[in-house]
């Protein structure tokens, strides 16, 4: 998995709440059986009409968020399905971070597992953050460590995010190695299992 | 000495897969039983063979067949599957449950179907387990007593490789359904009017144990669709407490224990119920006898509206977000502010999916159309209704009971099993515009096809509205 300490770009601002996976990834494009490519699904029904033109009014369209790093988002990002194709299409497209005052439970889980970035802001600051976000210079920075974003005016927000979950996150941990060295209380708990409830095997 | 605190039937369930703690917080949970389906796992066998790591129990794990296969024409095989990128996928799930040793249930095998009708029809869910499944109607399965939720593809390989998951405790929360219901209205009923109060976010951080004299009247499958919907109101596992009703469906299922095992298991379970002086985090009571047959009218299954109201106006909502949620979500829709909502008409009808594609869900459903048949009434002109049942041995049952031929009568298609058009993953999906009747989950924009819209209700309401070709009442096919 791949660190995250410190960020800068721009951030693009997607007030609506509720956003779900369905939308973040739409489901045509869970067929792959690759982790890659996902970026050119990415809120596809937002960026594309029918025909597939590019819908010039939809934020990430917008030639002033070209190379978006940020999403600033309204509350309850990524609820509905478990899909991990979400953060990696937003990864893949190049978001590494998304800031909201809510994310849902699997799709928060899922981030972390990849690298991305899910700022959790309060209600005030996530106002103040979208209307920065949708003025002329919308470069953010973000940092890890400190738990901060730094909006272009100047501006200082401080985020959530729980001390092991970080950690994790500056150091790029990989979870399965690291539940492997518990491999002999799993193999202890499993002799255990074995004789309270044989019938589970 | 202070008396032990109470514990909830969640912490107990927590407590009895503990292996161990990290100092960062995390805890490593044993998983009893880890289902795997064809979308969201190749990218962790995939990781499982850049890491040369086996997987340490196949025996805890089962392979369906089930978000993108067509309803029809299974048994001619996974080489027949039109869309090359769905075959791919299913041949890629079989070549890996072999390399692995994993038991799996191919498409067309008449124990396939949907993951959550599966695991329980087997008698693989049992209570006081802990379940986990690359898809987030794992919740189903919260209805015999077991921590059951959805996880994301680099769990799904972290569980293959350790048979734990690394996760932190959730919030305990307790919805208490009292009253009696009004003919017509069930759990399906219940989970909306339920995400209708606490929003699509407001089970968020916690586990949801339903309880009351309501939920004790459920049936099972009852129980399984109230579960299920509980990730749309953002709690990631619903609870029910085991009882006479959760044994008596278990028992003689082909993986449920036998003989002495029987007793034992029983009396194992029997211990899985919150404790009377046990804390809940946050708790609800909830009037069912208050709840009448309800639809989603909106884009969120929080857009709850009795089928005998109307649309609300957007600027009803409280705050300017939620107003203008509400006003794309009507343009959306194709809906005006303060029409009936039975006035929508729909041009299709889907009853299926992990929450409603149950044998009872089909026995509810056939019954309205039975109704129908008696006045002279089929599916309305215009209108295309699929009947999707959950699994093989779900459809053999409805065909031995002589429901195909209710549902065949009547108009409705009768397919065969899958996730279908809940998601819209296979051929089953709807066109920009059309409106359709759905038994599943989510209404959300373009789950069931781009542009499609979705309104969310039972069964029961759904053959009703294929019947009336606009959103109807149950209550008048009593």
């Amino acid at each position: 998995m791949q660190k995250f300490d410190l960020l800068q770009g721009v951030a693009a601002p997607m007030p609506a709440a509720n956003i779900d996976t369905d939308q973040i990834i739409p489901k045509q494009f869970l067929k792959t059986v690759e982790r890659e490519g996902l970026g050119k699904g990415l809120f596809y029904d937002f960026r594309f009409d029918l025909e597939g033109q590019e819908k010039p009014e939809f934020v990430l369209n917008q030639p002033a968020y070209k190379g978006v790093r940020v999403l600033i988002a309204g509350d309850n990002f990524g609820c509905g399905s478990s899909r991990e194709h979400a953060p990696w299409a937003l990864l893949d497209f190049g978001i590494r971070c998304v800031v909201s005052t809510s994310f849902a439970d699997i799709f928060y889980n899922n981030c972390f597992q990849n690298g991305l970035l899910p700022a959790i802001v309060s209600a005030a600051d996530l106002h103040a953050l979208m209307g920065e976000a949708k003025g002329a210079n919308h470069v953010f920075a973000v940092d890890l460590q400190a738990q901060t974003i730094s909006a272009p005016s100047g501006q200082v927000v401080s985020f959530q995010i729980d001390a092991g979950r970080k950690e994790k996150l500056l150091k790029g941990l990989d979870a399965i190695g690291e539940t492997l060295v518990h491999e002999t209380d799993i193999d202890r708990f499993e002799d255990k299992r074995r004789l309270a409830r044989p019938w589970a095997a | 000495m202070p008396a032990m605190p109470g514990k909830t039937l969640y912490d107990k369930i927590w407590n009895a897969h503990l292996v161990a703690e990290d100092p960062n917080g995390e805890s490593i949970l044993y998983i009893d039983l880890h289902l795997i389906h064809e979308v969201t796992t190749p990218q962790a066998f995939s990781g499982l063979r850049t890491h040369h790591r086996p997987v340490r129990r196949p025996d805890l794990t089962l392979a369906v067949a089930d978000h993108n296969i067509p309803t029809e024409g299974q048994a001619l095989g996974v080489d027949a599957v039109a869309d090359p990128e769905a075959r791919l996928q299913l041949q890629t799930l079989g070549r890996n449950v072999k390399d692995f040793g994993i038991e799996f249930f191919p498409m067309g095998d008449i124990r396939n179907g949907i993951v959550h009708v599966v695991g329980p029809e087997q008698g693989r869910t049992q209570p006081g387990m802990t379940i986990v499944c690359g898809d987030s109607h794992t919740s189903t399965h919260g209805a015999f007593g077991a921590l059951a939720h959805g996880i994301g593809t680099s769990e799904v390989e972290h569980v293959l490789a350790t048979q734990t998951l690394r996760t932190r405790k959730s919030s305990n929360m307790r919805v208490t359904f009292v009253g009696e219901p009004i003919p017509g209205v069930g759990a399906k009923d219940y989970a909306l009017a339920l995400i209708g109060q606490i929003g699509t976010g407001g089970g968020t951080g916690c586990v949801i144990e339903y309880a009351g004299p309501a939920i004790e009247a459920l049936s099972i499958e009852g129980r399984m669709t109230l579960c299920n919907l509980t990730i749309e109101g953002g709690a990631r596992a619903g609870l029910v407490a085991p009882d006479e009703k959760t044994f008596a469906y278990l028992m003689g299922k082909p993986a449920a224990p036998k003989g002495a095992a029987w007793d034992m298991a029983v009396s194992y379970w029997r211990g899985f119920f919150s404790d009377p002086d046990a804390h809940f985090d946050r708790e609800l009571t909830i009037d069912v006898s208050k709840i009448a047959p309800t639809v989603t009218w909106g884009t969120s299954p929080e857009d709850v509206v009795a089928v005998d109201g109307v649309v609300p106006d957007p600027a009803s909502f409280a705050s300017e977000d939620k107003q203008a949620g509400a006003a794309r979500a009507l343009e959306y829709m194709g809906l005006t502010a303060g029409q009936k909502i039975t006035d929508a008409k729909v041009q299709r009808v889907f009853i299926g999916s992990c929450t409603n594609s149950r044998i009872e869900d089909l026995r509810q459903a056939a019954a309205i159309a039975q109704t129908a048949l008696d006045r002279g009434l089929r599916v309305a002109d215009g209108v295309r209704a699929m009947v999707v049942p959950g699994s093989g041995l779900v459809k053999e049952e409805a065909e031995a009971e002589g429901l195909d031929q209710v549902f065949l009568a009547a108009g409705f298609e009768w397919r065969e099993p899958g996730c279908s058009m809940c998601l819209g993953m296979n051929p089953d999906r709807l066109s920009p515009e059309e409106r359709c009747a759905s038994t599943s989950n989510r209404n959300f924009e373009g789950r069931q096809g781009r542009g499609g819209r979705t309104h969310l209700m039972s069964p029961a309401m759904a053959a009703a509205t294929a019947i009336k070709g606009h959103i109807a009442d149950v209550r008048e096919f009593l």
